[in-house]
């Protein structure tokens, strides 16, 4: 059985001699162009000219674009058409793509793309939430609010209260492969497009509608991008438009990747948050009422910043109980890059709110911040998983049965952390060590440590509940080879791995017999996007589906044919028994087609039991909730600021892990990725509004060293409740957020320097660290 | 001109192309060899890594900003032939599919690269040899396990290019280079000599020593390089000569090398270096472009300024000295005067008293936010001497002089540290900007005078040797 081992990733033979293909890999056809997006260099105003009389006179150009050019509807946005591909007059941000190059070379495109002179009448942009805040100038009407409860009444009343606010930076994905997209024109019109994206059907969308075709005109194929990270969800589109308008206006292939340094300034990124923060608890440190406030930076369009904003909300309480809750949250246009989706969606900045507070609490009483957070927890699932082992009871539960609702009404039925929390503070020696922190502190002038442990509670499912449905087709070929197709992409998470050991299982073969192919939307239509941690769990159920029917059918047959009954039918070891006959699977599968038994078939799923009103803050946003918590040790310079992590030790929950080997590489490379984000990943814009930190010279994602020196990683292997594929759980995003012990572990250092609460802003740059200690000593 | 170096094993003629065609360009785009990724296009991420051999050993380079005729007479090795010919893998390859070590895949053929030299040149400071190589998507963790994993593997057979083949020597010697019509398009003189006649007949060439900051001009400023002068030829303006009193180092000496030089003499100099750029930029970036580009942040500068160091310049026949410090006039303003040329540094010998205090966000490959090079004597508890330079606190390197005079003859004391305070506002009023803020800047580099002074006493200061 293919399920439940640590095998490889799928292409790693091909990712190791360099032969596994990404975009900008595919060989072109000989008259291929180029293509390269001319930039406004001013944040905001309205264009009164555009001089492109250089940038058509430059070596190698065949032709400009303007969006007066454009013959039809070219359109980026993923949710409020409010993207034109290129500018239609007003310019929203410094980099907005105002023309578009087309050239007989990459190098040439780009020359000439730096060439257009743009007069422009400028207007005073709008670069902070302060300005944001003064100028009301927001998507919505106005604020939404989550509550439950009389929060403001109970802070009101409870012994002790705390507030204060948390500013966290956004963060660039980094992905490796820059984007990229190649379109080649096709007779009567229609296109197809090989496009490194997370939203194959979206750039479909995108494209028909940018070249006035319907859909079943354009073809988009994905074979793998290298590295997404949300980064490729809607910011893909672009290129593929772009890519699709130029083949259509010139009847050539086009090609168009951005130079990274256009990539980082054109592209979106995560969110960055103000969240400010009341609470009220009692003497033991348990809450009695919470209120946040968020401020989200979404940049100047829409993108996906309402449901990202969303699910900041929905994890405002991480792991723990809220009696009663307050969550405003205003969304704010700026004129920056359209802030977008990145691995966590939002989750992360709603948690890091809570965790703040918890830490913030147990600052305040002097007892250890795990203490307050066990408090806090959700009471105890019944029975945790269908077979959860119950080692002991939670020490600290408040030990009711009625199960808890989270502040927008879920109730939490799968809560695994007082468990998963009391195994790691066991293996991580937490008590120990914490002690032995403190007296390494009372001995070190410079060189402080800090220790912290944080949980993460993250729900599963898209919030806008439509999207949680895929489809798979599969065929299983007559020398009993199968190909799959299903409609999630690859994006180094090895969704195509797990989906194969899937259909492996189903059919009792060997891996190898197993071929999945390149996500095509020619193959499955209208999907949605690989996100939201969704791909196995939405994509592995649809595979299962159109497997069980081919087999179904093989079974009916075989049955049939050898006169006995369908279940006598097995499937097991590459070999098909009925009754006492036993053939080969591909003798079967031969014996199927020869009696004109159908061996291919589609695969449906949707996933079961949600509902959710996201006005009114109220339902079932998640199917389930995938669980983790790690323990960060650090050591931080008090003269500079310089910091290392000594070592993480983590514990996470996939379930009933569907490849143990893929998913531990998710949750080591998303720590490294949460703490990045936390610590050293700054992104720095002038007054201008120009991005300054928009190449790896000037932004820093986390390099070899920067990793834990060491690094303890356990899988809670408990089955999910509910019934997910062969009971896993998706594990995408959820272990980004067990960065956060990173920075909270920082901040115990920064504690040691004095007796305030540090209030620490993230990124926890070397120089924010430095500026919190002197208000420690100050 | 020919322009000869062995791919992957077999002879190639990359000649007849615009001299600042990048290796990374041509591999993929002429030769079709996709294996190689462009991640930055600025040598900050490595995915482009390449092996490069010739008779000093084997190295990793940026195929990105490595320009062809930098490859003249040497032998290249891309992912596509690290894997046996026959299909086989190389252990490093082998490993990384065992350990997991590729997630999205596209960083991982410049990390094989890397790996497969590290391999070779029996490397295993790993955080040394992939500090150059950006990974997205595994944290790093699994990378490390492979690559601790091959380490015991014999070098295949296949990675060892014929020694004999090295044509540096024989096509040296004052070369000049034409495109498809004469006038040269790009001069390659073989000797110092060579150069300095070169230079000051053609005062408007570009000189081009490993190309880490002119190979930017190249793929960013998309600017057209005025007659390039490549020095990969002139092996003289690499030799190190030490002496009773001197050392002296020639402009073309690679970091990588400076670094081992220098570690008997000065170890903080050396760990500092550790940190410059990655394997792939020290083992082509110069001591002499270092200087030589007056960059405020280049990190030689203040460590040699520091240590005394004469900078030796040459027009022509003509040479001249002056101490190092000398040079950098103002930002962007060198005194150097059209066709002259850096030809060499060097310094005293000295007991050791140099610590090198480099500042930047991120640890590895990293520009320098502040670089702090402090060498005080101390005889008798009093400061006899000091020479205290920075890096990023003005717009060229810059000694504390009124730091420097706040110490020398007091007592070695944390009091004269504190006396010294309101010195540094008379000696530095650093900018702000995305590496740090002007107070930031200040506030560390007292601070690394107290840092100095605690290391000085004994007190652990270094967050590298403390353990969870």
């Amino acid at each position: 059985m293919s399920i439940a081992k640590p095998l490889p990733h799928d292409a790693a033979r091909l990712h190791v001699t360099g032969t596994a293909r990404y975009v900008d890999d595919i060989p072109t056809p000989r008259d291929t162009l180029h293509l390269a997006f001319g930039l406004s260099d001013v944040a905001c105003g309205r264009v009164t000219e555009m001089d492109l009389a250089a940038v058509r006179a430059s070596a190698g150009v065949v032709a400009v674009l303007t969006a007066d050019d454009l013959p039809h509807d070219a359109d980026c946005s993923p949710s409020a058409h409010d993207e034109p591909l290129l500018c239609t007059g007003d310019v929203h941000y410094h980099g907005q793509p105002l023309f578009l190059v087309i050239a007989d070379s990459h190098l040439a495109a780009r020359r000439a793309a730096r060439r257009g002179k743009l007069s422009c009448e400028e207007i005073a942009p709008i670069f902070t939430i302060d300005d944001a805040l003064a100028a009301d100038s927001r998507f919505e009407e106005g604020p939404r609010i989550y509550a439950k409860g009389d929060a403001t009444a109970a802070i009101a009343t409870a012994p002790h209260r705390v507030e204060g606010r948390i500013e966290m930076g956004g963060q660039e994905h980094f992905y490796l492969e820059g984007q990229a997209a190649l379109a080649l024109p096709q007779e009567g019109g229609d296109m197809v497009i090989h496009a490194s994206t997370q939203h194959p059907t979206e750039v479909q969308h995108k494209v028909a509608d940018a070249i006035g075709r319907p859909m079943h005109a354009v073809r988009v194929e994905t074979r793998r991008m290298g590295g997404g990270f949300g980064g490729k969800e809607s910011q893909a589109n672009a290129l593929a438009v772009a890519s699709a308008v130029a083949a259509m206006v010139t009847g050539r292939p086009c090609k168009m990747r951005y130079d990274r340094d256009d990539d980082m300034v054109i592209t979106g990124k995560r969110h960055a948050f103000r969240i400010t923060y009341r609470a009220g608890f009692d003497d033991e440190g348990r809450l009695t009422g919470v209120e946040f406030v968020h401020y989200a930076d979404c940049g100047w369009s829409q993108d996906l910043s309402l449901p990202v904003a969303d699910r900041a909300m929905l994890h405002a309480d991480n792991a723990y109980h809220l009696p009663t809750a307050r969550i405003e949250s205003h969304r704010l246009r700026t004129n920056t890059a359209s802030a977008t989706a990145f691995r966590g969606f939002g989750g992360p900045q709603g948690m890091l709110g809570i965790e703040r507070v918890m830490d913030h609490v147990a600052h305040a009483l002097g007892l250890d911040p795990v203490t307050v957070r066990r408090r806090n927890y959700y009471t105890a699932a019944d029975g945790g998983g269908l077979s959860a082992p119950r080692a002991s009871r939670p020490p600290e539960s408040i030990s009711a049965k009625k199960k808890q609702c989270t502040p927008y009404g879920q109730e939490v039925e799968d809560f695994i952390l007082h468990e998963m929390t009391e195994a790691l503070v066991e293996t991580s020696g937490y008590h120990a060590r914490r002690a032995a922190v403190a007296q390494w502190n009372a001995r070190n002038p410079v060189l402080r440590k800090g220790i912290a442990l944080s949980p993460v509670k993250f729900g599963i499912s898209f919030t806008l509940s439509h999207l949680n449905q895929a489809g798979a087709l599969v065929h299983v070929y007559q020398d009993g080879s199968v190909q799959i197709n299903h409609g999630g992409t690859e994006m180094g998470q090895g969704l195509f791995q797990k989906v194969a050991q899937v259909a492996a299982a189903r059919f009792g073969l060997p891996l190898e017999t197993v071929r999945i192919t390149a996500t095509d939307t020619g193959k499955v239509p209208n999907t949605s996007a690989t996100a939201a941690s969704s791909g196995s769990d939405l994509n592995g159920m649809a595979v299962q589906v159109a497997c069980d029917t081919i087999r179904q059918r093989m079974a009916e047959f075989l049955a049939q044919y050898h006169q006995e009954m369908p279940e006598a039918v097995s499937f097991e070891g590459g070999t098909v028994r009925v009754g006492a006959q036993q053939l080969s699977f591909a003798q079967a599968a031969r014996l199927c087609h020869e009696h004109r038994v159908s061996l291919s078939s589609t695969g449906y799923y949707k996933t079961p039991k949600l509902a959710w009103d996201r006005i009114r803050g109220q339902g079932r946003p998640f199917y389930y909730f995938a669980y983790g918590a790690a323990v960060t040790e650090v050591v931080l310079d008090t003269l500079t600021g310089e910091n290392r992590i000594l070592r993480a030790d983590i514990v996470h929950d996939c379930g009933t892990s569907l490849n143990p080997a893929l998913d531990i590489g998710q949750i080591e490379g998303g720590y490294v990725q949460g703490a990045g984000w936390l610590t050293v990943e700054e992104l720095i814009w002038d007054n201008a509004g120009r991005l300054r930190t928009h190449a790896p010279s000037t932004y820093k994602i986390p390099a070899c060293s920067d990793r834990p020196e060491v690094l303890n990683v356990a899988l809670w292997d408990v089955q999910n409740r509910e019934e997910t594929i062969y009971r896993s759980k998706a594990v995408g995003e959820p272990p980004f957020m067990l960065g956060i012990s990173a920075f909270l572990a920082l901040s115990d250092a920064v504690a040691s320097c004095g007796t305030r609460y540090p209030a620490l802003d993230a990124p926890a740059t070397p120089e924010r660290l430095l500026q919190a200690i002197e208000r420690m000593r100050a | 001109m020919t322009l000869t170096f062995l791919l992957n094993g077999e002879c190639v003629d990359a000649g007849g192309l615009p001299p600042t065609t990048t290796l990374l360009d041509w591999l993929r785009e002429t030769r079709g060899l996709t294996g190689t990724k462009e991640g930055c296009n600025e040598g900050d991420c490595g995915a482009c890594t390449v092996i490069v051999s010739d008779e000093t050993g084997a190295r990793p380079l940026n195929a990105c900003i490595l320009l062809l005729p930098q490859l003249q007479g040497k032998a290249v090795r891309t992912v596509e032939g690290i894997g046996g010919p026959d299909g086989g893998l190389h252990p490093v390859q082998q490993a990384m599919i065992d350990h997991h070590g590729s997630q999205c895949g596209f960083c991982t053929p410049g990390f094989i690269a890397s790996m497969a030299c590290a391999h070779m040149n029996g490397e295993t400071d790993y955080d040394r040899a992939l500090a150059g190589n950006l990974c997205r998507c595994t944290g790093y963790a699994p990378i490390l396990r492979a690559a601790r994993a091959a380490e015991t593997a014999p070098v295949p057979d296949w990675m060892q290019d014929d020694p004999g083949f090295f044509l540096a020597e024989i096509l040296s010697g004052g070369a000049e280079g034409r495109g498809a019509q004469s006038p040269p398009v790009s001069l390659h003189p073989g000797s110092t000599d060579d150069l300095a006649r070169l230079y000051a007949a053609h005062p408007q060439a570009t000189l081009i020593a490993g190309a880490t900051d002119v190979g930017l001009w190249v793929t960013k400023q998309l600017r057209d390089l005025e007659m390039p002068i490549f020095l990969n030829a002139c092996t003289d303006l690499q030799a190190v000569d030490i002496n009773d009193t001197d050392i002296q180092l020639g402009a073309g000496l690679t970091i990588a090398r400076l670094m081992h030089v220098i570690a008997p003499h000065h170890p903080s100099y050396a760990a500092m270096l550790r940190r410059y750029g990655s394997e792939q930029v020290r083992a082509a970036a110069t001591l002499g472009g270092n200087i030589a580009n007056g960059s405020p942040i280049g990190d030689n500068a203040p460590a040699l300024i520091a240590l005394g160091a004469t900078l030796h310049l040459r027009h022509g026949d003509t040479r001249r000295a002056m101490p190092l410090e000398d040079f950098f006039l103002d930002y962007g303003k060198q005194d150097r005067a059209a066709g002259e040329f850096v030809e060499a540094i060097s310094l005293p010998r000295q007991p050791d008293r140099l610590r090198c205090y480099k500042i930047s966000k991120r640890f590895d490959q990293d520009i320098s936010a502040v670089l702090g090079c402090f060498n005080i004597t101390v005889e008798a508890g009093h400061v006899r001497a000091a020479r205290i330079a920075f890096g990023g606190m003005a717009g060229v390197p810059k000694r504390a002089a009124h730091v420097e005079a706040a110490l020398i003859g007091r007592p070695w004391t944390e009091a004269t540290i504190d006396a010294a305070q309101s010195a540094w506002d008379q000696d530095f009023a650093p900018l702000s900007d995305m590496r740090a803020s002007a107070r930031y800047r200040l506030r560390v580099a007292r601070n690394l005078l107290r840092r100095y002074f605690l290391e000085d006493q004994g007190t652990a200061i270094s967050a590298l040797e403390v353990r969870a």
